[in-house]
């Protein structure tokens, strides 16, 4: 099994017909993803792909019964697009999208409290790289051949990091669950804990890798929870121990202010509460191998 | 991004804060001119630095006279202001901001934040202003009141009217209180900042409330809908590297080491700088190239990493997911025909095309020192620079 996709998933994909939803929508189907069509407003009625597009995400879950959506939208616009998608019923919206407004991201939150939890879409990002349940479906923009299928669980918020962890696990033979990248916004879709609390619900995840990064309180609660809660031992890893105080990396959640915030915080924090802390980002697959072995 | 204090005034006041009245000025003639213009016995002298702190590091003058203005502009004007916001090197004064200065009888704290955790706009007020809100937060958290915002309707009045009443205000200062507070708010709201500090907001003798001093930063990526404010921005106040970096759409930070670095993704970015660090070595910058790192981008992060006089090896990761690393390889190859790289070079492709991209490196006959791994091209950066630097 795996978490939020496999190979059964309908999806759709928003902002379909642009020059990057092409590229990406060809990319999943070539991987074996369950990709029933797109929206693209105006151009609902035409094929693209060989797949249906719709004007609203609406008419595409009328007629395709989709569940999932990832979506390829300007940042202007694909606050709207995420409401869209929930309004429309799809229960997990994944946003690549890099560049949201902060308070943009704010309504789409508090949009989708709107539902009872039991139907409320869940969704992944915005700024990351996008779910992958290896050798089943990806929604998403990784490159599917670094993903061996297997036993882990990793959740990142940093689409590259999460690769580089991938790829050194393949090397030394260990697959993957699913792999989620809840991205580098400072306010994100869905949280560490979120998925932490899936990995530990299913049945086919072993262990899970946790890779997060300087600024914001996530990394500290999941890893509360972890301890509390998780029969299923978890690998942390935190970047950003080179990075000055008060600096933005990159990412625009990559800011250290408060106290907690710092990577060697964070890292103190991971260790107290039980997680195995990997030492570097080149020893995330070989931290994974040692804890697995050593069960 | 950040704005000036003058401007966050100007912002504010369209929004119904009050402030004391001011002018900008960029010479002595002109602030003297602007402190006849307004009038009144005493003027605040500030210089303008996108920085706190500013009045325990000589940049805020009170002056008696025309005569002091005078001197207090031409003390500011032209020189680097060292705060301990700003490093070392401090910030270029361009600008001074003079202010009519009158007495007041309080000193109060307003903030408004967007917090990460509640993922929710959070204002903070506290009765001791003028001072670091970061330390009394650490020494006397009951000392400040903080009230979040329901995003759905925002701040409301009674909440507005709860901070004044909290900070002990009279009921004619309440009133005027409410309205810089919902002012505020309407400001961080409206503009799509991310920070307004008004610090300290203060009670006159006529129970007056001003902002006499206010910082905003704001969302860059809303700036797409705030061109008013987007065209506030001050480059002076920044990294000439970093403002180079941001021409070319790139994300680069400076830092103190010697080994360069030109990386996609900013997590990988960081925990490359790390293992840089594990391996014994030091990174001279952050630098994201992106998702589409085109060699036209490759060559333009060389030269920016090369700006820096401190480097003695180049490290590129590359873990090619929107990347192919034949074209990253390309733009290497390119980088190194067109521009005159001494400094040792050491390469890590992975990901889409990686067995094309690390072909293209090897053919390419260029003195390119190639790793596999994240670990192993950390350790060779790390002798590369020590053998460049003891040659």
């Amino acid at each position: 099994m795996s978490i939020l996709i496999n190979e059964k998933t309908k999806i759709l994909i928003q902002g379909f017909t642009g020059d990057k939803g092409s590229f990406h929508a060809k990319e999943m189907i070539d991987y074996g993803t369950k990709v029933v069509g797109g929206v693209t407003p105006g151009k609902g009625g035409s094929t693209h792909l060989g797949l249906p597009v719709f004007n609203t995400v609406a008419d595409a879950v009328a007629a395709t019964g989709a569940e999932a959506s990832i979506t390829f939208v300007a940042p202007a616009f694909c606050a709207d697009a995420i409401m869209e998608a929930a309004d429309a019923g799809i229960q997990l919206v994944c946003s690549i999208t890099d560049g949201i407004p902060a308070q943009d991201m704010m309504r789409v939150k508090r949009y989708l409290m709107r539902y009872p939890k039991e139907r409320r879409t869940l969704m992944v990002g915005p700024n990351c790289a996008g779910i992958i349940s290896p050798g089943k479906a990806m929604l998403g923009i990784m490159p599917g051949h670094i993903y061996k299928p297997g036993k882990v669980g990793i959740v990142s918020r940093s689409g590259t990091l999460g690769y580089e962890a991938a790829a050194q696990m393949k090397l030394l033979g260990i697959g993957v669950s699913t792999s989620v990248g809840i991205g580098g916004d400072p306010i994100n879709g869905s949280s560490f804990l979120d998925h932490l609390m899936k990995f530990e619900e299913d049945p086919d995840t072993e262990a899970v890798v946790m890779i997060g990064e300087i600024g914001g309180p996530q990394e500290a609660e999941a890893s509360a929870w972890v301890k509390e809660n998780m029969s299923k031992p978890v690998v942390g890893y935190v970047a950003g121990l080179t990075a000055p105080k008060g600096r933005r990396m990159g990412h625009a959640g990559a800011i250290i202010s408060a106290t907690g915030d710092s990577a060697a915080e964070k890292s103190e924090i991971m260790r107290s509460y039980g997680l195995t802390v990997a030492p570097s980002a080149g020893e995330l697959g070989s931290t994974v191998a040692a804890m697995l072995a050593g069960r | 991004m950040d704005i000036h204090e003058y401007q966050a005034k100007e912002l504010l006041s369209g929004f119904g804060v009050p402030v004391p009245r001011g002018s900008v000025a960029y010479s002595p003639d002109q602030a003297v001119y602007t402190a006849t213009e307004l009038g009144g016995w005493h003027w605040a002298v500030k210089a303008q630095v996108h920085s706190g702190a500013r009045g325990k590091a000589g940049g805020v003058k009170l002056c008696r006279t025309y005569h002091e203005v005078d001197a207090a502009a031409r003390e500011l004007l032209g020189k680097r202001l060292v705060t301990d916001q700003t490093g070392p090197e401090g910030k270029p004064v361009q600008r001074v901001y003079v202010e009519v200065a009158e007495p007041f009888e309080r000193e109060l704290y307003l903030g408004i934040v967007l917090d990460r955790k509640a993922e929710r706009v959070r204002v903070i007020a506290s009765a001791e202003g003028g001072m670091d809100i970061e330390e009394l937060a650490n020494t006397a958290p009951e000392k400040i009141m903080q009230v979040v915002v329901e995003p759905a309707v925002g701040l409301q009045a009674f909440q507005a009217r709860q901070i004044a009443f909290g900070l002990d205000l009279n009921i004619r200062q309440v009133s005027r209180a409410v309205t810089a507070i919902m002012g505020a708010y309407r400001a961080f709201r409206d503009l799509d900042a991310t920070m307004v500090e008004i610090n300290p907001l203060v009670v006159t003798r006529d129970d007056r409330v001003l902002a006499l001093d206010a910082k905003m930063s704001f969302d860059d990526n809303a700036m797409f809908r705030q061109r008013a404010v987007a065209d506030m921005r001050d480059p002076s106040q920044d990294d000439p590297r970093e403002v180079q970096a941001a021409e070319h759409n790139l994300n680069y930070v400076g830092l103190d080491g010697d080994i360069g670095c030109i990386i996609n993704g900013a997590g990988l970015a960081m925990a490359t700088m790390d293992t840089i660090k594990y391996a014994g070595g030091a990174p001279a910058n952050f630098l994201d190239v992106g998702g589409g790192a085109s060699p036209e981008r490759v060559a333009n992060s060389f030269r920016l990493v090369l700006s820096d006089h401190n480097v003695k090896a180049i490290l590129v990761n590359i873990f090619a997911g929107i990347n192919r690393c034949d074209w990253v390889a390309q733009g290497v190859v390119q980088a190194c025909n067109d521009i005159d790289i001494t400094v040792p070079l050491i390469v890590r492709l992975a990901g889409t095309n990686e067995e094309e991209g690390r072909r293209i490196i090897r053919d390419s006959g260029l003195p390119i020192i190639s790793a596999d791994s994240l670990t192993e091209a950390a350790g060779k950066a790390v002798s590369a620079a020590r053998a460049y630097a003891a040659r």
